[in-house]
C-alpha cells in the first residue's frame, strides 16, 4: 500500500495561524483505494470497538451474570430436592448447567446486537455507514465483536463449573467453549439481523424478551427431552438452542460418572421422527442457521440508503 | 479574514449593469457573473480544474413529497460555498445526496470528480462530513474516536499519529485527547467532529448546520478554525445554514426555498441585487407618515416593529430629502443595508424566520421526520 505523504505549504507567503505563529507544514494523506486489506482493517476496528465498550462496561458484565446464576444456584438448588428421584443420582445443577451457560451467552450476544440500535439512536452508526467500507465489513465486525464478548462472558460461567460438580477437564472445557462461541455467533447474527430494521431500543428490548426466554425454556435446558408431550416435543425440535444445549450436556455427561439409567432419562439425544441426530449435525444446524442470519443481516444493512 | 468586498456604490452600480442580477443559478462550472466581486478562491487558480462539486438537475422525492425539485450548480475548488434557507427547504436533503447518504431520485451530482451514485466509495474517501447531530461514540476517548475513523477510512498507518495531532491541535483538543467524549461540551464535540472530518485530508468538507445549538462564543471560535483551515489546507467547504451571519462567511451562497435554488451569487452581489436599503422612521403619527410617503414619494410603507418601514435605493441619500419633504416630524431614522434576509424576502416574499413558521409547516414537519429516519 503506497504511503503517499506529501507536505504542502499554503500558497505564497507563510500564513499565520490564530496565535500569530507561522503556519505548520500540513501533512496531507491520501486514502488508498479499497482493498481486501482495508476491509479487514475496518472489520478489525469495529470488532475492537466492541471489546473496548464491553471492557468499559463493568456493570453490564456483572448484571448479565445475575440471571444465569439465579437459575443455576437458586432455582437449581431449590428444585434439586424435588427432582432427586428423576435425575438418578445426577446433580440437578449439573443437569441445567448447559442451559445456563447458553443463557449467559445469549444475553450478552443480544446486548451487543442491541448496541447497533443504540448507535443508530445516538448517531454513531452514521459514522460507520458513511465510511468508504462495505456494509458487510461493518456487520462482520459487529458480529465478530458480539460473539467474542459473549463467548468471554460464557468463559466466566465455565470458570465456575467446578461449583456444580463438573471437572475441569481441558477437553471438556474446549468443547464447552467452542459450543458457546458458536451460540454466541448465531445469536449475535440473529440480533444484528433484527437490529437492521429496528429503530428504537424499547422495541429491541421487547424483542429480546419475546425471543430469548422462550428459546431458553423450549430448549430442554431445564428438563429432559425424553417423553415430552407431542406439542412440546415439536417446539423443542424447532428451537435452535436445543441443538446447542444437547451437545453440551452430552459432553459434560461423558466426563462425569453417569449411570445408564440416568443417561437414558436425562440425555437421550435429539430425535427427528425417531432418528437420533448425531452431534456433528447438531453443531452444523447452529452454524448454518448462524450463517443464514448473518447473510440476511448483511443484506439488510446493504439495502439501507 | 474574509475576502474584500466591493464598495457599496460599486455594488449598486454592478447590480444595475445586469438585467437579471442573480437568478441565473445555472452557473455550471462558471464563475459568478459579477466578476468584479469574485473572491480569491483560496489562492489556488481554479481555471481548468474540475469543479469540486457539480450538480445537474438533482431531484429527490419521498413518495408524494418532492424535497428537492431539480437544482443545478457548481462549486469550484477552494471555495466556501453555502446553502442558505429555512428549515425544510431541502438543504439537508441536498447535502445528504452529495455525501452519498441518500440516493437521488433523478439528476446527477459529481463530488471531488466522482459520481455520487456510481462511484460512491471514491466520493466518500474524498469528503469529510460534520453532521447536525453528534456522531461520536461517547464511550470512547477523543483519540479513540479519531483512530476508529482513521481505520475505517484506511488511512496509511504511518501518517495517522502526526495527522491526528495536527487536526486536534487545530481545534484545540489535543490536551483532552484521552478524555471520554461524553465528558465534552456541545462545542467541544462539534470541534472534535470537525477534526475528525478533516483527518483523512478530504478535498471537500461538508458541514450541515455546523453551529446550530451552540453559544455565540463557540460559534465564532468554530468559524475561526474554519478560516484557518482555508488558509492551511487546499480544501473546499460546503455548508448549509439558516443563520444569515454564517452565510456571510461564504464566497458564494445559494438561497434555497421549497426544494429549489432561488438565487446563487456572492453575498455582496445578492444584497446589492435587492437594490434598496431599509429605512425605518419613528414618527408621532404613523398613519399620516405612510400616507405622506405614498403621496409625495410614491413609496409604499408598512409598520414593522413599531416603526414605519420602507425600502428605497440609496437610503442614505434619501434621508435628507425625507426630512425636507415629508412635512411631518420625524423622531428618529434608521437606514440599514440589505441583509440576506432581505434578499430572501425579495425572492420568496417572506423572511427566513417566517418561512420556517409558515403554513408549510406540515410539509416541513414531514420532511424533518423523514430525514431523521
Amino acid at each position: 500500500m503506497a504511503t503517499e505523504t506529501t507536505t504542502h505549504t499554503p500558497t505564497g507567503q507563510p500564513a499565520r495561524s490564530a496565535g500569530g505563529a507561522p503556519a505548520k507544514h500540513v501533512a496531507r494523506v491520501r486514502v488508498p483505494a479499497r482493498s481486501l486489506r482495508s476491509e479487514l482493517r475496518a472489520i478489525r476496528v469495529v470488532w475492537k470497538r466492541e471489546l473496548i465498550r464491553f471492557s468499559r462496561d463493568r456493570l453490564r458484565i456483572l448484571t448479565s451474570l445475575i440471571q444465569p446464576f439465579l437459575f443455576l444456584f437458586v432455582l437449581g438448588t431449590g428444585i434439586a430436592t424435588l427432582a432427586k428421584a428423576g435425575t438418578h443420582g445426577v446433580n440437578f445443577k449439573t443437569f441445567i448447567y448447559p442451559g445456563v451457560l447458553c443463557m449467559a451467552v445469549m444475553f450478552t450476544a443480544m446486548f451487543s446486537a442491541a448496541s447497533i440500535v443504540w448507535d443508530r439512536e445516538f448517531g454513531f452508526l452514521r459514522e460507520m455507514m458513511v465510511a468508504p467500507v462495505r456494509r458487510s465489513s461493518i456487520v462482520l465486525g459487529k458480529v465478530a465483536g458480539g460473539a467474542t464478548v459473549a463467548a468471554f462472558q460464557g468463559l466466566i460461567v465455565i470458570a465456575i463449573a467446578g461449583l456444580v460438580d463438573i471437572p475441569y477437564n481441558l477437553g471438556l472445557i474446549a468443547e464447552l467453549f467452542g459450543l458457546s462461541l458458536l451460540v454466541a455467533f448465531a445469536i449475535t447474527a440473529f440480533g444484528v439481523m433484527f437490529a437492521a430494521r429496528i429503530n428504537q431500543m424499547q422495541s429491541f428490548m421487547a424483542l429480546m424478551q419475546m425471543v430469548v426466554m422462550p428459546m431458553f425454556f423450549l430448549s430442554g435446558a431445564m428438563f429432559s427431552v425424553a417423553n415430552l408431550p407431542q406439542w412440546l416435543a415439536v417446539l423443542n425440535r424447532l428451537d435452535p438452542l436445543t441443538y446447542a444445549v444437547e451437545p453440551m450436556r452430552r459432553a459434560i455427561f461423558s466426563h462425569i460418572d453417569v449411570s445408564p439409567a440416568a443417561r437414558q432419562a436425562l440425555d437421550p439425544g435429539i430425535t427427528w421422527f425417531g432418528w437420533r441426530v448425531p452431534t456433528p449435525l447438531e453443531v452444523a444446524v447452529i452454524a448454518i442457521l448462524g450463517l443464514i442470519m448473518l447473510s440476511v443481516a448483511i443484506w439488510e444493512f446493504s439495502r439501507a440508503e | 479574514m474574509w475576502t474584500a468586498t466591493p464598495e457599496p456604490e460599486q455594488a449598486l452600480a454592478m447590480s444595475t449593469d445586469l438585467s437579471h442580477p442573480t437568478t441565473d443559478h445555472r452557473a455550471n462550472g462558471g464563475a459568478p457573473p459579477d466578476a468584479g466581486g469574485s473572491p480569491d478562491a483560496g489562492g489556488t487558480p481554479d481555471a481548468g480544474r474540475t469543479p469540486a462539486v457539480m450538480v445537474d438537475g438533482l431531484v429527490k422525492r419521498y413518495g408524494e413529497l418532492e424535497a428537492v425539485r431539480g437544482i443545478d450548480f457548481a462549486v469550484q475548488g477552494g471555495e466556501t460555498f453555502g446553502f442558505l434557507g429555512p428549515n425544510g427547504a431541502g438543504k439537508s436533503t441536498t447535502i445528504s445526496m452529495l455525501c452519498t447518504l441518500v440516493q437521488p431520485s433523478a439528476g446527477s451530482a459529481r463530488v471531488a470528480g466522482h459520481d455520487v451514485v456510481r462511484e460512491r466509495d471514491e466520493v466518500r474517501r474524498n469528503i469529510g462530513l460534520v453532521f447536525q447531530d453528534t456522531t461520536l461514540d461517547g464511550y470512547l476517548s477523543a483519540e479513540q474516536n479519531l483512530r476508529l475513523h482513521a481505520e475505517l477510512y484506511g488511512m496509511p498507518r504511518g501518517a495517522v499519529p502526526e495527522r491526528m495531532r495536527q487536526v486536534m491541535e487545530m481545534v484545540g483538543l489535543w490536551e483532552r485527547r484521552a478524555s471520554l467524549v461524553m465528558t465534552f461540551s456541545g462545542g467541544m464535540k462539534r470541534r472534535l467532529e470537525i477534526a475528525r472530518g478533516l483527518l483523512h485530508s478530504p478535498r471537500v468538507l461538508f458541514l450541515d448546520e455546523p453551529t446550530v445549538g451552540l453559544d455565540p462564543q463557540t460559534r465564532s471560535s468554530i468559524w475561526n478554525y474554519i478560516s484557518e483551515l482555508k488558509r492551511d489546507e487546499d480544501i473546499t467547504i460546503f455548508l448549509t445554514t439558516h443563520y444569515m451571519d454564517e452565510a456571510e462567511y461564504c464566497d458564494r451562497i445559494a438561497i434555497m426555498d421549497r426544494g429549489t435554488i432561488v438565487a446563487l451569487d456572492t453575498p455582496e452581489a445578492l444584497k446589492a441585487s435587492v437594490g434598496t436599503d431599509r429605512v425605518q422612521i419613528q414618527t408621532e403619527d404613523d398613519e399620516a407618515a405612510i400616507a405622506a410617503l405614498a403621496e409625495r414619494f410614491a413609496i409604499e410603507a408598512t409598520v414593522a416593529e413599531g416603526a414605519v418601514t420602507f425600502g428605497v435605493p440609496a437610503g442614505e441619500q434619501f434621508v435628507p430629502r425625507l426630512f425636507a419633504e415629508l412635512g411631518q416630524e420625524i423622531r428618529s431614522v434608521n437606514v440599514s443595508r440589505p441583509s440576506l434576509d432581505d434578499v430572501f424576502m425579495s425572492y420568496t416574499g417572506t423572511t427566513i424566520r417566517d418561512a420556517e413558521e409558515s403554513g408549510d409547516t406540515d410539509r416541513r414537519r414531514n420532511m424533518a421526520r423523514m430525514m431523521s429516519r
